[in-house]
């Protein structure tokens, strides 16, 4: 799977980086850094937390 | 590739061939002349407001378009005319995004203060009730508007300038709110009745800040107390000494940060009661719900930071029938194009969360409040990123979503499990009044409570 991130409706609330700290990292100023654009398999889980409680829908998941 | 010449103009409604264009109607009845524009013009659709046209955008694909858009294309500064008399010269109404990310990250909105602001509010509505008999009588938009008064300059400013604030302050506070007639489009400064009591309360609230100041420069600040912020905006000196920001100043900045948080919150937990009332099989879906979470003794503080799913099916669907912003609106910066229309520059552009939140082919049976529609598998607000727009979307999505959320969710928890309500007026009297650009219930909006058996005396 690969994360994709809308640039243009993340304002930084870091409710990814809550969900799966591991793959997600919220800067002070609020911008977002993917670590790991293709998580595995067992951060499945995780990411899509992620992607559900992100509060302006900035993040989806394109499968290979 | 489009070419210039099948660019069109926006098709332009019916009426308003006056003076002022469609400015009278969008005071008298602005939800059905939205309403109008896309039922005769499509999702795209133009009235005019004093001099100048509004682009109506509705929509699923034209609202994308609408919240995608960067400044340099649709820009909110020049938008709103009627918030500058208000906040002073000086207060911006709104941030560029970055600025934006950055207050999410720096300030009162952050996530680890959420369960300190949730404590807060619970103890604010606990204050409110504590006045009550054991039964009587309230008007939602006066109590609402006094509570969220107290709950919002308590979480954003500091608890000790709240103690400071009594009844009078949400009254002059609610004289601002009243003065934001659409005639703002045409002159800010009209010699209107209305104009002149927002002056005058704005003064009035000026000299209020202006006492604590002078109070606060006296005698010296707790020392076991944190300072707030009105200790910190103090605490900045010019070279000479001198207050770097007078109390003109600091109230414009209390006045606009209080602002986005204040009318909407109090209206949306206005609607979400009434709602409630006028479906009693959903008010006994909520009370159960919170009966059951709070029967083991937890704190509002660590619960309404966590999944309540009934009462948050509730409260968005009242934000969904009575969003609080009933029209965006932006500046064209530049000449845009959309739907092969032509958006020139110095136009209006608008959104309506009024209308789109209702568009039957996104909301079966749209006019109708139905809470289970947030409910898995449906979730319709996700379902709907672009039309379920009640905190607006993308960039410039309300940045304060989560907090009201966790108010209106802690505000409830406490009103419900103490007090039984019942509605003090026929159910279908209670309606908005949209004669200003900031909606409010009009009155009379009254409710009766009563103490539930069982319940106690507020804690």
């Amino acid at each position: 799977m690969r994360i994709v991130v809308d640039r243009d409706l993340c304002q930084g609330h870091a409710a990814c980086e809550g969900e799966a700290p591991t793959v997600f990292s919220v800067s002070k100023k609020g911008e977002l850094t993917v670590l790991q654009p293709e998580p595995p398999e067992e951060l499945r889980a995780q990411v899509l937390m992620a992607v559900k409680y992100c509060p302006t829908h900035a993040l989806s998941i394109e499968e290979d | 590739m489009t070419t210039e010449t099948t660019v069109r103009e926006p098709p332009r409604v019916s009426g308003g061939d006056v003076a002022n264009g469609h400015l009278e109607e969008l005071s008298r009845d602005p939800i059905g002349l939205m309403a109008r524009v896309r039922a005769e013009c499509g999702d795209v659709g133009e009235f005019t407001l004093g001099g100048r046209d509004v682009v109506l955008l509705t929509g699923a694909d034209a609202n994308e378009f609408y919240f995608r858009a960067p400044e340099e294309q649709l820009d909110q500064a020049e938008a709103y005319p009627f918030m500058t008399p208000i906040f002073g010269t000086g207060v911006v109404f709104d941030a560029p995004p970055e600025r934006r990310r950055e207050m999410l990250h720096n300030q009162a909105l952050r996530d680890k203060f959420m369960r300190g602001h949730a404590a807060t509010i619970a103890h604010e509505v606990e204050q409110m009730v504590a006045r009550w008999d054991d039964e009587g009588e309230i008007d939602l938009l006066d109590w609402f508007a006094e509570l969220t008064i107290y709950t919002s300059s308590a979480c954003l400013i500091g608890p000790r300038f709240r103690q400071e604030l009594d009844g009078r302050f949400a009254q002059l506070y609610h004289d601002l709110e009243r003065g934001t007639d659409p005639i703002a489009y045409v002159d800010p400064y009209a010699d209107i009745e209305s104009f002149r009591q927002r002056d005058a309360a704005r003064a009035a609230l000026v000299e209020l800040v202006s006492g604590i100041m002078e109070r606060r420069s006296a005698e010296p600040a707790p020392a076991d107390g944190e300072p707030d912020l009105l200790d910190i905006l103090m605490s900045i000196r010019d070279e000479d000494g001198s207050l770097r920001f007078s109390a003109d100043a600091v109230t414009g900045m209390f006045i606009s940060m209080m602002f986005a948080g204040h009318h909407t919150t109090s209206g949306t937990a206005a609607w979400t009661l009434i709602e409630l009332l006028r479906h009693p099989g959903e008010m006994d879906l909520v009370r159960a719900e919170l009966d059951d979470l709070y029967a083991d003794g937890s704190e509002v503080s660590f619960q309404a930071l966590r999944a309540i799913p009934h009462l948050e099916s509730a409260l968005k669907e009242a934000l969904r029938l009575h969003p609080p912003l009933i029209l965006l609106l932006r500046v064209a910066m530049e000449d845009l194009e959309y739907g092969g229309y032509r958006i020139a520059a110095g136009k209006f552009v608008g959104a309506s969360p009024a209308i789109c939140n209702r568009l039957p082919g996104d909301f079966p049976d749209a006019d109708a409040f139905v809470p289970a529609r947030y409910l898995e598998p449906r979730e319709e607000d996700r379902a709907n990123p672009w039309t379920w727009i009640p905190f607006g979307a993308g960039r410039h999505r309300c940045v304060g979503a989560a907090f009201a959320m966790m108010q209106l969710k802690a505000i409830f928890s406490v009103l419900l499990q103490g007090w039984e309500f019942e509605a003090a007026q026929p159910l279908d009297t209670y309606r908005n009044d949209h004669s200003k650009m900031v909606v409010q219930l009009q009155q009379p909006c009254r409710v009766r409570y009563r103490r539930r058996a069982g319940s106690g005396t507020a804690s």
